[in-house]
C-alpha cells in the first residue's frame, strides 16, 4: 500500500511538473523560433529605412515611428484616468457602495472585452460620431476627422488599455503604509494633501508599472486599429493627428497573410516580430520586476 | 476608516474652536473639489463601457429593419495607400466590392436578417447571404480545443506552483509563466502560422495547413497565463489551516493537493475558466492568422475554419460604410460583447460569492 502511494505521488507530482516544463518550452520555443530568423536580418539598415520595392526590401523605419507616437499619445491619454481612478478606488470608495462597486465591475469588463470590440467602438464612435461631427461642424463636412487616423486608433487604446494603468496603480497605492495617511493627517493636512503629498509620490513605481505594462499591452495589440488608422503602407510619416500610420504588428500580420509574395519577405516578418518581440518583452520584464519590488516592500 | 479618523480628529480639536475652524473652512473647498473630480473621472469607466454598449449595438440595429432599399454610400471606410505590386489587386478587389453592392439594389432579395440563420456565409457576392451558423460552429470548435490544451496544462502547472514547488522555484516560474502573456497576439499567430501550422501537418498528415486544430493550440496558448495566473490565486487563498490539518493526519502532499486543497479552490478554477474562454472566444489575430478563414459547416478539428471575431477582422475594413454587411459585422461584434460580459459577470458575481459563502460556512 505504501509503496503504491509513494507511487502515485511521484507520478502526479511529475505531471504537474512537465506542464510547468511545457509552457516553459513553449514560451522558449516562440523566443527561440523568432530569434533564429529575425537575429540575421536585424542591423541599422533594417531599422532605419522604409520599405521599397512593394515593401519585399528596406526596411521598417515608419512602423518603428507609428508604434512609438501611437503608445505616447494613449499613454497621455490613459495614464491620468487610470491614476486618478486608482486613486479613487483606493483612498475615496466605499468598497459597500455601490458606485464602487459598480466601476470596479467596469473596470473588469473594459479588461476582458475582446480588442476586436474596441476597434469596432472605435470605428463606430470615434470615427463614426466623434469625427463625422467635428467634420461637419469645423469642416463644412469635409471629410477629415471622419475617417482612420493616428488620433482615433490612440484613444481606442487608450480604453483598452486603461484597466491595465488602474489594476498596477491601485496595487502600489494599497502598499503605501496606512501610519504615513495617519501622520500626514494628524499633522493638519487635508485629504487631497495627503493624497498630493503622501500617495502619488509613494505610488511612483506603481504608476511606471502601469505605464509600462499598457506601453507593451498597447504596442502589441493589433486589432482595435486595424480599422482605426493602421494602414498597409505609407511612403511618408504621420505629420498630424489625423494622418493614417504605420505599426509593427499590423506590419507582421499583413506581411504574413496578405503579401503577394510571402516567402520573400519572410526574413522581414521574423525581423519585425523580433522586433516587436523585444519591445514588449523588455518592457515586460521591466514591469515584472518593478513590481516584485513593489511586493517585496509590502511584506 | 479615514473618515472616521477625520471626525474623531475634529471632535478632539473642538475646544480650540476659532484657528480650527478658519483652517477647515479654507482647505475644505479644495478637499471637496478635488473629491468630485476624482469621482467624476472614476465613473469615466462605467460611462466607457455604457458607451461601448451603445455605440456598438446602434450600427447593428439596422439588419432588422432593412430591406431592399438600403441606402448604399460609395464611400470607401478604409483608403489606404498601397505600395507597388498590391495596387492592382486591391482596386479590383474594391471594383467587384461596389459591384456587387449595386446588384444588391437591383434584385429585390429578402430581408437580409433573414439569413442569419442560414448555412452559408457569403456577405460579397450578387446574393449575399449572412448565415451565422458555420461562423459560430468555427468558433465553437476552436474554443473547445483551446480549451482542452489549455484548461489542464494550466491547472496543473498552477498546481505544481502553489503545491509542490519549493518557494525559490515557484519565485522564478510564476513570473517567467506569466511573461507568456506579454506576448503580444499576432506574435503567437505568426508563431503559429510559420511553425506550429507546419510541425502538426508533418505530424498528423492533414490537408489543409490552417486549420481549427492549429488556431486552438495557438489561442490556447494565449489563455494559459489567465487561467494559469487565476487558479493560481485561487489555490494559495485556500487557508493554510486546511493544508495543515490534512498533512498532520498524514495524508501525503499529492492526496493533500487534490483532495483538500483542489475541491477548496474550484469556484476560483472555475471562474479561471471562464475567463479564459472569454479571452478565446474573442481573440482575433490569432484567429485570423492561423484558422485558414473558410466558412465551412464541419465538425471535423482538422478542416479551415472561420471565428466570429476573425470576420469581423477580415471584412470590416472592406466593407462600405452604413451598409447590410457592416451591419452583420457590428451585430457579430454585439453578440461577442454580451458574451463576453456575461462570462464576466458570471466569474464576478456567481463565482466569487460561491468563494466566500465556502470559507464563512467553513469557519
Amino acid at each position: 500500500m505504501m509503496m503504491n502511494r509513494n507511487l502515485k505521488d511521484t507520478i502526479v507530482e511529475s505531471l504537474t511538473g512537465v506542464s510547468v516544463l511545457l509552457i516553459i518550452f513553449i514560451i522558449v520555443s516562440i523566443l527561440a523560433v523568432t530569434i533564429a530568423g529575425g537575429w540575421p536580418n536585424l542591423n541599422w539598415a533594417f531599422l532605419s529605412e522604409f520599405p521599397r520595392d512593394g515593401m519585399t526590401k528596406g526596411g521598417i523605419f515608419p512602423a518603428i515611428i507609428g508604434t512609438a507616437v501611437m503608445t505616447i499619445i494613449m499613454a497621455v491619454a490613459a495614464v491620468p484616468f487610470g491614476v486618478i481612478t486608482a486613486i479613487y478606488l483606493a483612498e475615496y470608495a466605499n468598497e459597500k457602495s455601490w458606485f464602487a462597486k459598480t466601476i470596479r465591475f467596469a473596470v473588469k469588463t473594459l479588461a476582458v472585452v475582446p480588442s476586436i470590440i474596441f476597434g469596432l467602438f472605435g470605428l463606430g464612435f470615434f470615427i463614426g460620431f466623434v469625427g463625422k461631427n467635428i467634420d461637419g461642424l469645423l469642416n463644412g463636412g469635409e471629410l477629415k476627422w471622419g475617417q482612420p487616423n493616428i488620433l482615433w486608433a490612440s484613444l481606442t487604446m487608450a480604453l483598452l488599455t486603461l484597466p491595465v494603468v488602474i489594476v498596477a496603480v491601485e496595487e502600489a497605492i494599497r502598499t503605501i503604509p496606512r501610519e504615513m495617511r495617519e501622520a500626514s493627517l494628524a499633522l493638519g493636512a487635508t485629504k487631497w494633501q495627503t493624497i498630493k503629498k503622501i500617495v502619488i509620490p509613494g505610488s511612483v513605481s506603481g504608476i511606471l508599472t502601469g505605464t509600462i505594462l499598457a506601453v507593451s499591452r498597447g504596442a502589441g495589440e493589433v486589432a482595435p486599429i486595424l480599422f482605426t488608422g493602421a494602414a498597409y503602407f505609407l511612403s511618408d510619416l504621420p505629420h498630424s493627428l489625423s494622418d493614417q500610420f504605420m505599426s509593427l504588428g499590423y506590419h507582421i500580420y499583413i506581411m504574413s497573410t496578405q503579401s503577394s509574395d510571402v516567402d520573400a519577405t519572410l526574413p522581414i516578418q521574423f525581423a519585425t516580430t523580433l522586433v516587436l518581440l523585444l519591445l514588449t518583452f523588455s518592457l515586460n520584464a521591466i514591469a515584472v520586476v518593478l513590481r516584485y519590488k513593489i511586493r517585496k516592500k509590502e511584506k | 476608516m479615514i473618515k472616521d479618523l477625520i471626525r474623531i480628529k475634529s471632535k478632539m480639536q473642538s475646544p480650540v474652536k476659532g484657528i480650527v475652524t478658519f483652517n477647515k473652512k479654507k482647505f475644505r473647498f479644495s478637499d471637496w473639489f478635488a473629491e468630485k473630480v476624482i469621482k467624476a473621472v472614476a465613473f469615466l469607466s462605467i460611462a466607457i463601457v455604457i458607451l461601448i454598449f451603445i455605440f456598438v449595438f446602434r450600427e447593428a440595429f439596422p439588419i432588422f429593419k432593412m430591406d431592399k432599399t438600403e441606402a448604399v454610400t460609395s464611400e470607401l471606410l478604409v483608403q489606404e495607400s498601397y505600395g507597388g505590386t498590391e495596387t492592382e489587386n486591391t482596386n479590383v478587389k474594391i471594383k467587384d466590392n461596389q459591384l456587387d453592392n449595386s446588384n444588391n439594389n437591383e434584385a429585390p432579395g429578402a430581408k437580409p436578417s433573414s439569413t442569419l440563420l442560414s448555412k452559408t456565409w457569403m456577405p460579397v457576392s450578387d446574393n449575399p447571404r449572412y448565415g451565422l451558423l458555420p461562423l459560430f460552429l468555427g468558433t465553437l470548435k476552436v474554443t473547445l480545443i483551446a480549451l482542452l490544451f489549455a484548461a489542464p496544462i494550466s491547472i496543473l502547472a498552477a498546481i505544481y506552483t502553489s503545491v509542490f514547488a519549493k518557494p525559490r522555484v515557484r519565485e522564478i516560474v510564476k513570473p517567467v509563466i506569466e511573461l507568456l502573456a506579454g506576448f503580444p497576439s499576432v506574435v503567437i499567430g505568426f508563431f503559429a502560422l510559420m511553425v506550429l501550422a507546419t510541425v502538426f501537418q508533418n505530424i498528423f498528415g492533414y490537408a489543409s495547413r490552417l486549420n481549427s486544430f492549429v488556431g486552438g493550440i495557438a489561442m490556447g496558448l494565449a489563455a494559459i497565463p489567465i487561467i494559469y495566473t487565476l487558479t493560481e490565486d485561487a489555490l494559495t487563498s485556500v487557508p493554510r489551516t486546511y493544508t495543515e490539518a490534512s498533512l498532520g493526519l498524514g495524508a501525503s502532499r499529492r492526496q493533500t493537493a487534490f483532495f483538500v486543497v483542489l475541491p477548496a479552490a474550484v469556484p476560483g478554477i472555475f471562474a479561471a475558466v471562464v475567463l479564459g474562454i472569454g479571452r478565446i472566444f474573442g481573440e482575433t489575430m490569432i484567429a485570423l492568422m492561423a484558422t485558414g478563414n473558410a466558412a465551412m459547416v464541419s465538425i471535423n478539428p482538422f478542416d479551415s475554419v472561420r471565428t466570429l471575431s476573425a470576420t469581423i477582422g477580415a471584412e470590416m475594413a472592406e466593407v462600405v460604410f452604413g451598409d447590410t454587411h457592416y451591419s452583420v459585422l457590428f451585430f457579430i461584434g454585439s453578440l461577442l460583447f454580451i458574451f463576453t460580459f456575461a462570462m464576466n459577470a458570471l466569474a464576478e458575481f456567481y463565482f466569487k460569492n460561491r468563494i466566500i459563502r465556502h470559507y464563512q460556512a467553513k469557519k
